[in-house]
């Protein structure tokens, strides 16, 4: 079963997994974040670009407030497939999906799930750093609240700017600065802004796309902590290239590959220990020791 | 070789080595090719500066015998010795404010529509239509202007004239109410001619905006949809503060072309020298239209004087256009952008 994304009801859907438990368009309110993350469950996931089938039948569950990576090397899907979670994959002309992706029992993908409180629920944060330039720290924080037309008042904003500086862990760095533009910034202050800015709409889920990669080891030490700390409260899924860095912060691992010519998929998941002390697949054993990737 | 080569002749000697220029080496078929590039590339300048000095040159006998009184003088009729471009001034900015007032908006939308919303497919489409719309010659959309729009328009102006005359912009002399309204009156007016002029900017101002919306990086763009923002919340804090400077200079660009806009307005209007700022109403003059107009049966010193008009359109409108590239290159969407 593979659909376009402009025919959604066309897909049959599975009755897998929990119960719906709460209405899923009740517009998440931006004021309680301290609300333990959200479990998401991938279940028999395809994607195509056009017609290049690049993710075949992935399922795979990422369990509340824990970490989770994906490994995988360069054009295994991994990306694509952390994509799929907040429906940006759906952003790509072309694109299309088969399967499921629930959030606490809900499809993301069944109809009438409106995208705009789908991604809201499941922030993201990118590779590259990508705060908005010529804004100020502060209102690059709040920007999310601007776009999803949440009115806050004056001190509820500026509480709200604090407490996410806070959690990302750059309050320290910026606190006598905040009306400067977002752009003067250090690479790693920069993707830390970025953090901040994704949690300060209360999302459930956070995802992080090679979050490091552009970043120096120092600034890299500084976004591992603030992953740590963030754990206990939302659920974080992040793909990243580096061996260390999945052992280090996380609990749940996936390792990702496109074998020659076919599209990638899961060799293997489960707790990260496990997957890097006493992987049951050779392919994995051979990528986790840095033999090929 | 270097300093660490203690071994080698030269990095025994005891004076430091002299910094040199380095001239990037170029291969001969480079050089042929370099020499060209800059030939023609020159001559452009050479051209445009050529027929500013010619135009300078032309004025200085007119500039000289009337003095300021050449800017200040309202009427032109060289038969009675006055000549002067102050109504004639007014007149082309009216049509080209009107022209502006008209195909900014437009232009805007047309462009936010192409590359934010119109699927993949009406996307490439349009962009052709808009360049057809670049390459038709003006004198059609002067005819166009005239026979085709102008009957509709005038019933819009009378509106106008009607519900908003209090406003000096939109005042007729005549009476708007009458039974049988003179529609003459709001025929041949800056009003209409502006309406033509502005197909024309259209597509200029078009072409710039989408060129530096295109440039919005998608980093920020994705930023701003996976925090849950709509496309409109994506235009509006992504792309439009990114093109800003992209915005202006397009317009800016698409105002320099409307002010010498020739063809289409010397069909439209019907020349009067009066300074007015009723644009609904019959009659006005602009500069482009009226050197047309007038230079063929010009003597020497009328056609020196219709030069003189045209050397100060051509400041204005170097003026504009060099305000244009100001803004598009030092905006952050023009970084890279070429006008």
């Amino acid at each position: 079963m593979r659909t376009g994304f402009a025919e959604p009801d066309a897909r049959p859907s599975a009755d897998l997994l929990h119960a719906s438990s709460q209405a899923f368009n009740k517009v998440t309110e931006r004021a309680e974040p301290r609300r333990p993350g959200a479990r998401v469950d991938a279940v028999e996931v395809s994607a195509w670009f056009g017609q290049v089938k690049v993710l075949d039948d992935v399922t795979l569950s990422m369990p509340a407030a824990t970490v989770t990576a994906l490994i995988g090397p360069s054009g295994c899907g991994k990306s694509t497939f952390l994509r799929i979670l907040n429906r940006m994959h759906e952003s790509v002309p072309g694109a299309q999906l088969a399967g499921e992706v629930h959030l606490n029992g809900d499809d993301i993908y069944a109809p009438g799930h409106r995208v705009t409180l789908v991604r809201k629920r499941i922030g993201m944060v990118f590779q590259k750093p990508n705060p908005f330039p010529a804004m100020s720290i502060a209102n690059n924080v709040t920007a999310g609240l601007a776009l999803t037309n949440v009115r806050v008042s004056r001190s509820e904003r500026a509480d709200l700017v604090e407490e996410c500086l806070l959690r990302a862990g750059l309050w320290n760095e910026v606190r006598d600065r905040l009306e400067r533009a977002g752009a003067t910034l250090s690479g790693g202050q920069q993707q830390r802004l970025c953090i901040a800015r994704a949690l300060a709409v209360g999302p459930e889920v956070l995802l992080m796309d090679e979050p490091c990669s552009a970043l120096d080891p120092s600034s890299t030490r500084r976004i591992e902590e603030t992953i740590a700390e963030l754990s206990a409260q939302v659920t974080i899924v992040i793909v990243t290239h580096n061996m260390q860095q999945a052992a280090r912060v996380s609990q749940q691992a996936a390792f990702f590959l496109a074998e020659q010519g076919s599209p990638g998929g899961i060799v293997e998941s489960g707790p990260t220990a496990q997957l890097f002390d006493n992987p049951s697949d050779i392919r994995t054993a051979d990528y986790v020791h840095g033999r090929f990737g | 070789m270097t300093q660490a080569g203690g071994g080698s002749p030269q990095a025994v000697g005891l004076q430091p080595r002299l910094p040199q220029d380095l001239v990037p080496g170029l291969e001969p078929t480079d050089r042929i090719f370099h020499g060209a590039a800059t030939v023609v590339g020159m001559s452009v300048l050479a051209i445009t500066g050529a027929i500013g000095l010619f135009l300078g040159y032309q004025s200085i006998p007119t500039l000289h015998h009337y003095g300021l009184h050449f800017f200040t003088q309202v009427e032109w009729q060289p038969e009675l010795n006055k000549i002067g471009i102050a109504a004639v001034l007014v007149g082309t900015f009216e049509v080209a404010l009107v022209a502006m007032a008209v195909a900014f908006p437009l232009a805007l939308m047309l462009a936010l529509f192409i590359t934010d919303y119109a699927p993949t497919r009406v996307k490439s489409w349009l962009v052709s239509a808009v360049d057809l719309m670049a390459a038709v010659p003006s004198i059609i959309y002067g005819l166009w202007g005239f026979f085709l729009l102008q009957p509709h328009a005038i019933k819009l102006a009378r509106w106008l004239s009607q519900y908003f005359g209090w406003f000096p912009l939109f005042h007729v002399d005549t009476d708007a109410n009458a039974a049988v309204w003179q529609q003459s009156r709001y025929t041949s007016s800056a009003f209409i001619a502006g309406l033509a002029v502005a197909m024309m900017a259209i597509p200029l101002a078009c072409a710039v905006m989408r060129a530096v919306f295109d440039q919005a990086p998608l980093g920020e763009r994705e930023a701003a949809m996976a925090l849950g923002g709509t496309r409109f919340g994506v235009v509006k804090t992504v792309v439009l503060p990114f093109a800003k400077g992209g915005i202006i200079g397009g317009t800016m660009l698409a105002l320099g072309r409307a002010l010498g806009e020739t063809a289409a307005v010397l069909i439209i209007i019907s020349p009067a020298y009066e300074i007015k700022a009723r644009i609904l109403e019959a009659g006005t003059q602009t500069v482009s239209a009226l050197i047309a107009a007038n230079f063929g049966n010009a003597t020497a010193s009328q056609l020196k004087a219709l030069l003189t008009a045209g050397f100060v359109l051509f400041l204005i409108t170097l003026a504009v256009n060099t305000g244009a590239a100001v803004f598009i290159r030092r905006s952050r969407s023009g970084a890279g952008t070429e006008i």
